[in-house]
């Protein structure tokens, strides 16, 4: 909890994460709205759009998770107390979490009013427990490849270099799971197969940065 | 039991060797001052002490724990005040210690004591990144002695510090009683006169190891020449 509570002061303070994530997934979505010349767009297309915007955006606060403990000695520090590293991990991706979704706060209502026309209103509870999911991924992959690239002189360039195509997977199965529910008239029904898929990522993505994180933050 | 034991430690940074065949031993209460030139390997040695730092050939022990293994037994018992605070700027002197205070799990009235003791609770809730080098300093220093420490491991201890600022800090990082030291310094007298061993390292090889009074200022000296 300390890590946490840290972590979000210092958020609180510089607003270097949540602010830019929001504002870039805001501009893409009136980029598209403009660009498309339609205030409606196919379910498809709109899942398309929604997830890659999610992805790149939250890509911003990925990159920044670990920034100030490398910069300013956070890592030795804690390393130097008698705690459990998986804290940190569990710190940071609860950190990462809480970022990605006042992210999505913002940018689900601006999807909803740029590029869906009518109400997004009855396709939300099936498209939160997509979202829930999708974050989760998010948080997993990123807080490992975040923690792996922070130390290395090229991080802003390896950390979507690493984490992009580890996240792809998320991307598909959020926007396959997305789509119907998108959909104009009567939305359709959660795909049990998706959200298997996406379910299953997360886990596997869980554990392996469990495993790795001791050896991410140790010499 | 020595406090520390090292033998034969080498350390290296890819190919460069940062620190070759040292070896030392400090008993409780004592205090070694190191010297050395820039890259002679004093800021690695007290990282490898300090458990931040694998060694890559020789054995080291620290409170009685082989390093790496028992690492995580010997965290809480070392204090490290390096050239970095270790501190975050956009957070104040007091948010800061209160998160090292719950990571080491002491009391959060000892924040306040040490703001205190060291002339900081004047500014102590101001962002660290609006203090002076020498206040940021001494909240370091607190940082470093918040959990009592057995073994301080001290980079330069006082730069940055001004006379007023070293008498606040001298109770918590001075000699005193069962406090073990290990400092790095580049002032030959005042290095010598708070030493019981002295450790001269040059290219990361010891070039002197001896106790104080068998210890000129000069020989100290020829180790920057």
């Amino acid at each position: 909890m300390a890590v946490l509570r840290k972590e979000l002061l210092v958020e609180l303070r510089t607003l270097e994460s949540v602010p830019g994530m929001a504002l870039f997934a805001v501009t893409t979505f009136v980029v598209f709205h403009f660009a498309l010349n339609r205030s409606s767009v196919d379910a498809d297309l709109a899942a398309g759009i929604l997830w890659v915007t999610l992805l790149f955006a939250s890509m911003l606060g990925i990159n920044r998770l670990f920034v100030a403990d490398a910069d300013q000695g956070g890592f030795d520090a804690f390393l130097l107390a008698p705690v459990d590293r998986t804290a940190m991990l569990a710190a940071k991706a609860l950190a990462l979490l809480i970022y990605v979704v006042a992210l999505e706060l913002v940018a689900v209502p601006a999807f909803a009013l740029l590029l869906l026309e009518p109400s997004i209103g009855h396709a939300l509870p099936g498209l939160l427990a997509v979202l829930a999911l999708g974050d989760l991924g998010i948080v997993a992959i990123g807080t490992m490849v975040a923690a792996l690239t922070v130390r290395t002189r090229a991080r802003d360039l390896l950390g979507p270099l690493l984490a992009l195509p580890l996240l792809v997977p998320v991307v598909i199965g959020g926007a396959r799971a997305s789509s119907p529910l998108l959909a104009l008239g009567p939305p359709g029904g959660l795909s049990a197969r998706w959200l298997l898929t996406l379910g299953l990522y997360d886990l596997l993505f869980g554990l392996i940065a469990y495993a790795l994180f001791d050896f991410l933050v140790e010499d | 039991m020595p406090v520390v034991q090292v033998e034969g430690l080498a350390r290296r940074y890819g190919e460069r060797e940062a620190l070759s065949d040292v070896s030392l031993r400090l008993q409780s209460g004592q205090t070694l001052v190191v010297f050395g030139p820039n890259g002679a390997g004093k800021t690695t040695l007290l990282r490898v002490l300090a458990t931040l730092l694998r060694p890559h050939a020789g054995s080291v022990e620290v409170l009685g724990a082989p390093l790496p293994q028992q690492a995580w037994s010997v965290r809480g018992r070392i204090g490290l005040l390096g050239h970095e605070p270790l501190l975050y700027r956009e957070l104040t002197a007091r948010e800061n210690l209160r998160f090292h205070a719950r990571l080491h799990r002491v009391k959060l009235s000892r924040v306040d004591e040490l703001l205190e003791r060291l002339g900081l609770d004047g500014r102590a809730d101001e962002p660290l990144r609006t203090l002076s080098r020498g206040m940021v300093q001494r909240a370091a220093v607190a940082r470093a002695v918040l959990h009592e420490p057995e073994l301080l491991l001290l980079d330069e201890p006082r730069a940055n510090l001004d006379p007023a600022a070293i008498e606040l800090v001298e109770p918590l990082i001075g000699p005193a009683p069962g406090r073990t030291r290990v400092i790095c310094s580049h002032d030959p007298h005042g290095g010598i006169s708070e030493a019981d061993q002295v450790l001269g390292l040059r290219a990361g090889c010891v070039a002197l190891l001896r106790e104080r009074a068998r210890v000129s200022v000069e020989e100290i000296a020829g180790l920057y020449r």
